[in-house]
């Protein structure tokens, strides 16, 4: 019972990163038809907004302390950072120490501008070209973007710590009348969870409630006649890359506690979001979201000993398992809809 | 007689010399006996380490150790450990007077990769050694690729008891240390902290090098400690997430985790189990405790506050106080800002070896080369060590204090660190210290010892 509530509580926060980029995913096929191999990138980028806003916050000046030395035995230079200067010491650091979640702040406006470069300036040239054109051309755009970031930060991972009152871990255990001690869970992931949820209520808050989501929405099922009534859908659907850019977005500045950010982070993702979005149905917003938390605990389930030592190495292909099985009896995935993604 | 050119006869003689000097060089090599045999007064060496993919900061620092290296070699610079080596027979005149060269190439840390670009520096470059390197799979598959070509292989960093175990190569040495070492020199300090009798699971890089320090630790602490292995874990090199790795171990009865993983992953692995709250833990009556026994400066400054009070092993650490560590830490802090990396000294250090070797051999060939370092001119052994295998080159100067090529196996032998995460580092570069310098013959073992059994040093191949 222990372990099987553990893995569950495992599964949702991968599952919760899979839903948010495999909702951007479909946001983007959905509206401009595109199959985005870049989105793995932007969520890298996101975790990378993190990383930025922590050293631009750590940016500091050099003290020199001439009581110790450092390797050379040179006396030591001491960084103390700039914002200790202007807010005071207990203020600078509690600034720093709540870096990660102030990135957010940070990466709404830097993912909005970047998804709507990326759409103007590359992908929008290949919305009439065939999907393996287009898958082509994002993926490179992929390797692009991480050579950028990996050219600026270098290869290793860098640790982003959440902030101090948050890097706990609660006993589940305890709380539910279990055992104390049997069933522990980050809090970071918890909060990671919680995020998650209303970042997608929000998205589907905004698609259902608001004229622009109606018009999206109308969009999305007959893009020619909503164009006919004068309405300039394209400019809407820009924006629509923007908005799943900040999912992707978001999704990466919040998961830096989780996995330390390095440049490939976002290919490790990209992968497996793609396959939660066809397991979802290509297209459907819903399938994306079940699909994502689906996989994300059947993949936690799959890691446990006990079903790994009846099959090795399960946990490596559960999921292609799972799309194989699926894709063989609902072509469409879970929640597909008839006519996308066939001729 | 007369003799009168005709069109076709012109073009065959064309065709063949434009042939032979199209073949690789090391297929001309002919008439000196080895493989690349350096033409003019210059030598070529060939550096292969991870320029792209994770582990490309710790290539980017192998290559400076190198470039350090060759400039030193050739007499620029401070001279750094060449002053300090206890040969005397590289005096800043290059190598057997000829200048130094070199080209790099790129393993990516892939196996496959990394035996090409290293090819390539052999038949394009015409690299007469090739060294560097970040993991053991890379490293065994390069080594292998050398004894073919016949070229010398300077191993880098590679840990695996593979590397000079069952797939050691005559062509092919190692500096670096390895897991057995870490387990023999760990074990009586893990036991002395934590105590005898503990519990430990094991997650563990699913390749050569996880399976033999799994194997290695195991092995150690079963007998030095007592301990008792719950489980041994196997799990995917780059998983990211290792959460679902780690929430077992919660009840599985262990009070010691073990994870046998370098690199980004160790960064991961560690830092979600200080998430998952287990050093907080009490289990069976004692503190929970983590250990991750290899470490790297470069992957422990990832690690943050996660590192502090866990304990690892190393090869070096520039905190040493030798002359040795101390000139080569001077020489590259003040050419790149900041201290060398276990990484960077062990390639610094493989290329002074394989220059001092060509030189007292007073040949390039690597059958010279391999007779040198295995010490047959003037062999060596180890105080205090009663063994028929204690016999190499022996050498001292160059950081880790008396140290022995083994002809045997081509391993050197030397004193290993034990290392713990300080807990108040004061920059990116001291966040691990040194908890103890465990003395050689604690970690010495013998050729035939089972990790280590089933390979064949076989020939040196001088190629050509």
């Amino acid at each position: 019972m222990d372990a099987f509530l553990l893995q569950i509580l495992n599964g949702l926060d991968k599952g919760s990163a899979y839903a948010l980029i495999a909702l951007g995913l479909t946001l983007i096929f959905g509206t401009l038809g595109v199959v985005n191999f870049a989105h793995g990138a932007l969520f890298m980028i996101g975790a990378f907004c993190a990383v930025t806003l922590n050293a631009i916050l750590g940016l500091s000046h050099q003290v020199t302390d001439p009581e110790r030395t450092d390797f050379l035995g040179n006396p030591l230079q001491v960084d103390v950072p700039y914002v200790y200067d202007i807010f005071g010491e207990s203020a600078g650091a509690w600034i720093l120490d709540w870096s990660v979640p102030l990135a957010i702040l940070l990466a709404i406006p830097v993912m909005l501008v970047i998804g709507i470069v990326m759409e103007r300036g590359l992908i929008r040239h290949f919305y009439k070209r065939p999907h393996a054109d287009q898958i082509l051309v994002t993926f490179g755009l992929a390797i692009v973007l991480q050579e950028i970031i990996k050219a600026f930060y270098g290869a290793n991972p860098i640790p982003t710590p959440a902030p101090d009152a948050l890097r706990g871990s609660v006993d589940f255990g305890a709380w539910l009348g279990l055992q104390a001690g049997s069933v522990i869970y980050p809090v970071w992931r918890l909060v990671y969870f919680f995020f998650a949820g209303i970042i997608i209520a929000g998205v589907f808050a905004f698609l259902q409630f608001t004229t622009f989501g109606m018009v999206v929405r109308a969009g999305m099922a007959d893009r020619e006649t909503v164009g006919l009534l004068g309405i300039d859908i394209d400019r809407r659907f820009t924006l629509m890359f923007g908005l799943a850019a900040i999912v992707a977005g978001l999704a990466g500045v919040m998961y830096t506690p989780i996995l330390s950010p390095n440049y490939h982070m976002g290919m490790d993702f990209l992968v497996l979001s793609f396959v939660v979005v066809v397991v979802g149905g290509m297209g459907s917003l819903p399938g994306a979201v079940a699909a994502g938390f689906l996989l994300g605990i059947l993949q936690s389930f799959a890691s446990m000993n006990a079903v790994k030592s009846l099959l090795p190495g399960i946990d490596q292909i559960i999921i292609y398992l799972v799309a194989i099985v699926i894709l063989l009896t609902r072509p469409r995935g879970l929640l597909g809809r008839k006519g996308v993604m066939e001729e | 007689m007369s003799r009168h050119f005709t069109r076709r006869g012109v073009l065959r003689t064309g065709a063949v010399a434009a042939g032979g000097l199209a073949l690789p060089t090391y297929l001309r090599a002919q008439e000196s006996g080895y493989t690349n045999a350096p033409q003019g007064d210059t030598v070529v060496l060939g550096f292969n380490v991870p320029q792209t993919g994770a582990y490309a900061d710790e290539g980017a620092d192998e290559l400076r150790a190198f470039e350090l290296a060759v400039e030193h070699l050739n007499g620029e610079g401070d001279g750094g450990m060449l002053n300090t080596f206890s040969n005397k027979n590289l005096d800043g005149t290059g190598i057997l007077g000829k200048r130094v060269e070199y080209v790099t190439g790129d393993t990516q840390t892939k196996s496959d990769i990394a035996r090409a670009s290293a090819q390539s520096m052999i038949q394009r470059d015409g690299a007469i050694m090739i060294s560097g390197g970040s993991s053991s799979g890379p490293a065994v598959a390069v080594q292998a690729l050398c004894q073919e070509a016949g070229v010398i292989f300077m191993a880098g960093l590679t840990h695996s008891n593979d590397t000079t175990g069952k797939d050691k190569k005559a062509n092919g040495f190692r500096h670096f240390f390895n897991a057995y070492m870490s387990g023999a020199a760990l074990g009586p300090v893990l036991t002395q902290a934590y105590g005898e009798g503990r519990r430990a699971y094991h997650l563990t890089a699913d390749y050569t090098w996880g399976w033999t320090q799994q194997a290695s630790i195991e092995a150690a602490m079963g007998s030095i400690g007592n301990w008792e292995m719950v489980e041994n874990v196997l799990t995917p090199v780059g998983a990211g997430d290792f959460s679902s790795y780690i929430a077992p171990v919660l009840n599985s009865g262990a009070d010691i985790l073990v994870l046998n993983h370098y690199g980004g992953d160790m960064v991961n692995s560690l830092t979600q189990a200080v998430q998952f709250g287990l050093r907080d833990r009490q289990v069976n009556g004692h503190d929970f405790q983590i250990v991750v026994p290899l470490y790297s400066e470069l992957m422990a400054a990832g690690a943050g506050e996660a590192i502090k009070g866990v304990y690892g092993s190393m090869n070096w650490n520039w905190q040493l106080q030798d002359a040795g560590s101390q000139a080569f830490t001077r020489s590259f802090g003040e050419k790149f800002g900041f201290p060398p990396s276990n990484a960077a000294h062990t390639c610094y250090v493989q290329t002074l070896l394989y220059a001092d070797a060509v030189a007292r051999a007073g040949t390039f060939n690597p059958c010279g080369v391999v007779e040198a370092l295995e010490g047959r001119d003037t062999p060596g052994s180890l105080e205090g060590i009663d063994s028929e295998s204690n016999t190499g080159f022996l050498f001292d100067g160059l950081g880790n204090g008396q140290t022995l090529y083994r002809a045997a196996d081509h391993q050197c032998f030397k004193d290993v660190l034990v290392m713990k995460g300080a807990e108040a580092p004061t920059s990116a570069y001291d966040t691990l210290e040194i908890v103890e310098v465990t003395p050689t013959a604690q970690v010495w073992y013998e050729p035939d010892n089972p990790m280590f059994e089933g390979g064949d040093l076989g020939e040196c191949n001088p190629g050509a």
